[in-house]
């Protein structure tokens, strides 16, 4: 297939030339060989579950199929999909659970190269969870913080204490429903249990359970993975930084980390500033080091310490086909097997670092919080003993980097918007209360070969832009639209309505915010609650002028994601359809009915314009159901009054 | 004078995953998207099925015979052969629904639509063949089980693969 139809990414596309003349197989390649794809399995009607089966029904049968138990094809959907949930929320919250032990460790002071790094944070969830204060040792509070936190995810009964940070109607709804989360792990085993043969037959009941587990990875798991590295490596602030493949320079050490989890990640950036290593990289020939992310992990040490971005999910095998990497370093989480196959065609060393993630082939560095400074440090100087080893005739290193602007949060964005004295989130309520901004967007997810690369995200933000709508995104989504230029103060000019550019000016910032990494879609769920909070825009979230999408999602993890966004009131477009399309009753249920259960719902839409307009109308049901005022501009108004200006300024 | 296309099958190599039936039936539907097929009114039709038990399956779908039965048998030549080398077809509005074809077919291929007023028969994806593309069965077909070749091909294969089996010293 061309190039162009893959994505709409420049350097990728190159890359991908690059990989059709080098005869090397990517992603693309393999979902194309892979079509026509099974009819079953994308609409969820196949069933694996006993060895009765396996069993499938068939869509087009005038009578209602049954599995061999009896299964109808909405309990089978239905039981697939929450089997996606349970894995999603186990993936995010085991993230959580390792910075927890991260955090132990280092107040016990067992672990190698970590301190607190933000004791204000730490004081305030401390108190969050009812932990004593006072005069007692930051290292004593940490224990105690990472131990409840540890115990979170163990607890039977009771309520996860970070639930209660959701607005109170909300609570009330949950626990109205039975979704209110125990305990992370108990919601997910039970869910397991519910999905084995013949236990939970009714798609209704399943899906309870499903967002049981979900809201016990977003307000449990996620969260605590957020706020704990928050307080081990440091709380965001804005900066600046570089986004896509052209961050790498042919005279330096290149590395890239990949994956989710940034306790080792983070690290080894710190460590690539030291002036040992950099003398290191000088002995070996090259100037000096360079580490640029992908996926989530880029997101985090990005957020923390500004270092570049080179690419999101679909460009992990083109950065190798660059030439240019001495090493790949992996955690965890959305690292392609094939890896393994490109780095064999380059210098490139691979090496994977987490016990739970493995691959045949290749190099592998365990690392563990008790030693991770010797074990970061091994790792970026085998990456410098590799330089000598790469070939400058195959090195090709396409120039397109973006600058952006990061580093957002629930709690600075208050700051931002109230200044330095008054923290508040009053300006942004304002705003959309005068109809000034529409409403707020979540857009964020993955990259998926089903839609063209990018430009899912990239489509659906500009029309959300153009219609006043203030932007927050999370994982490979901000990615793709940093890579746009969207992410710069500047292009409120090129694609902000006249409402939110005025809005973002009078901030000072860029109409879509950078929040982090998928754990961090912790954060938007703060920052809707922050919106509450300030009063006038909504009493619970499913009332404020806010809706999220995920336009080119594929990780499971984005299966919970949605499922605790929709239980949190956020109205979730999603551009590929969950696989329950052949199950009728379930798919009326999540697409319609939910809404007035959760009162948020679900919808599927492959085109990001018409999901953008999607969310638009329901922003704008929103609005006129809290009264608020029209708003103040026509649509282009913005656009025509400076057309109309730069004429003037041309013919005096 | 190019040769024929016919759909061959390797039957150790069909796993009855049945994506041939779903392929089928999106490629007879209105919309021809999977998505919005499953909810046409009435339902489109798979014109191949798999047969078979665990130990052994098939997927089996219209011969195209030569000398087709269902052709010699209809009275309104609803079902007819073009030309030689074309599949055989069929023009639902001449036919009256008899079921004639279906007692004849040696293959039990042939069946009543779901309006149960007419049959509804493979029709060699004359849609997607025109275009330059495979039968919908055939591009489906996830293992190779399913593959369209010129007859003269298939005739080529299968000597190839003799020789090499008397080579091999193989009992033919």
């Amino acid at each position: 297939m061309d190039e162009k139809r893959r994505t709409s990414c420049t350097a990728s596309q190159e890359m991908l030339t690059r990989a059709a003349c080098d005869g090397i197989e990517t992603a693309w390649d393999r979902h194309e060989a892979m079509e026509p794809q099974c009819g079953y399995g994308m609409l969820g009607i196949c069933c694996r579950i006993c060895a009765m089966g396996p069993c499938r029904i068939n869509p087009f049968s005038e009578e209602e199929g049954r599995g061999v138990c009896g299964a109808t094809a909405d309990t089978i959907a239905a039981r697939n999909l929450v089997r996606m949930i349970a894995a999603g929320a186990a993936a995010h919250s085991d993230h959580g659970r390792d910075v927890a032990h991260t955090l132990v460790l280092t107040a016990d002071k067992k672990s190698e190269g970590y301190s607190i790094k933000d004791p204000v944070k730490l004081l305030a969830v401390a108190k969050e969870m009812g932990i004593k204060t006072g005069n007692r040792d930051l290292n004593e509070i940490a224990h105690d913080v990472g131990e409840t936190a540890y115990n979170q995810f163990g607890q039977q009964e009771g309520e996860l204490i970070f639930g209660h940070r959701a607005p109170k109607k909300q609570q009330e709804i949950w626990r109205k429903l039975n979704v209110f989360p125990r305990g992370i792990d108990r919601e997910i085993v039970e869910v397991m249990h519910r999905t084995n043969i013949g236990v939970d037959c009714d798609y209704k009941n399943i899906i309870q359970g499903g967002m049981r587990a979900a809201l016990g990875d977003g307000w449990g798991g996620s969260m605590i993975a957020t706020d704990l590295q928050d307080i081990l490596l440091g709380s965001p602030l804005p900066l600046r930084s570089q986004v896509n493949l052209g961050v790498f320079k042919d005279n330096t050490v290149n590395m890239v980390v990949h994956g989710h989890e940034p306790v080792l990640s983070d690290l080894i950036a710190t460590i690539t500033r030291e002036p040992e290593m950099i003398e290191a990289a000088k002995e070996a020939g090259a100037e000096g080091i360079t580490v640029g992310g992908i996926c989530c992990t880029a997101n985090e040490i990005l957020m923390r310490q500004g270092f570049p971005i080179a690419g999101n999910f679909l460009q992990q095998e083109l950065a190798i086909l660059t030439g240019a990497i001495d090493a790949m370093v992996v955690d965890v989480q959305c690292i392609m097997p094939n890896l393994t196959e490109v780095s064999k065609r380059f210098h490139t060393k691979v090496i994977t670092t987490s016990p739970k993630a493995k691959y045949p082939d290749v190099e592998h560095i365990e690392f563990h919080e008790e030693n991770a400074y010797s074990t970061a440090k091994e790792i970026v100087k085998t990456a410098i003993d590799n330089f000598k080893n790469r070939d400058r005739s195959r090195v090709q290193i396409p120039h397109e980097k973006m600058d952006l602007v990061a580093g957002f949060t629930a709690e600075n964005i208050n700051w931002i918007l109230g200044g330095k004295y008054r923290g508040t989130y009053r300006p942004l309520n304002d705003a959309i209360i005068a109809g000034r901004v529409r409403g707020v967007a979540a857009v964020v997810g993955c990259n998926n070969p089903k839609i063209e690369h990018d430009t899912g995200h990239y489509q659906l933000v500009k029309e959300l832009l153009k219609k006043d709508v203030l932007v927050l995104e999370t994982g490979c989504a901000a990615i793709a639209c940093a890579k746009c230029g969207m992410l710069i103060p500047e292009s409120i000019y090129e694609y902000a309505g006249k409402g939110l550019r005025e809005t973002c000016e009078a901030v000072g910032i860029p109409p879509v915010l950078h929040f982090g990494s998928c754990v961090d879609i912790s954060r938007l769920l703060m920052a809707a609650v922050g919106v509450v909070r300030e009063r006038g825009c909504g009493d619970d979230i499913s009332e404020l002028p806010l809706a999220a999408a995920a336009p080119e999602w594929m990780s499971e993890k984005a299966v919970s994601i949605g499922f605790y966004a929709v239980a949190s009131g956020i109205f979730t477009v999603l551009g590929v359809p969950f696989p329950v399309l052949g199950a009728p009753n379930l798919t009326r249920y999540l697409t319609e009915e939910l809404e007035n259960i959760v009162g948020a719902r679900f919808a599927f839409e492959s085109d990001p314009v018409k999901a953008a307009r999607l969310m638009i109308e329901h922003i704008d049901k929103k609005r006129v159901e809290r009264k608020m005022r029209p708003m103040l501009y026509a649509e282009g108004e913005g656009q025509k009054a400076e057309a109309k200006a730069e004429k003037e300024m041309v013919t005096p | 004078m190019k040769t024929q296309k016919m759909i061959r099958v390797t039957a150790e190599k069909c796993l009855a995953c049945k994506s041939c039936e779903m392929a089928c039936a999106v490629a007879h539907s209105e919309t021809k998207s999977l998505f919005t097929a499953i909810k046409e009114e009435p339902l489109p039709m798979a014109r191949i099925q798999v047969e078979g038990d665990n130990e052994f399956c098939l997927p089996i779908q219209c011969r195209h015979c030569e000398d087709a039965p269902c052709v010699k048998v209809c009275p309104t030549k609803a079902i007819y052969k073009p030309t030689p080398q074309s599949p055989v077809i069929m023009n639902k509005e001449v036919c009256i629904g008899c079921k004639w074809c279906i007692l004849v077919c040696p293959f039990g291929v042939i069946q009543l639509d779901r309006s149960g007023k007419t049959v509804t028969r493979c029709d060699l994806c004359l849609e997607r063949t025109e275009k330059g593309e495979e039968p919908a069965c055939v591009d489906a077909c996830p293992t190779g089980a399913l593959e369209f070749m010129p007859l003269d091909e298939i005739a080529k294969k299968k000597r190839e693969k003799a020789l090499s089996d008397y080579r091999a010293g193989v009992e033919i």
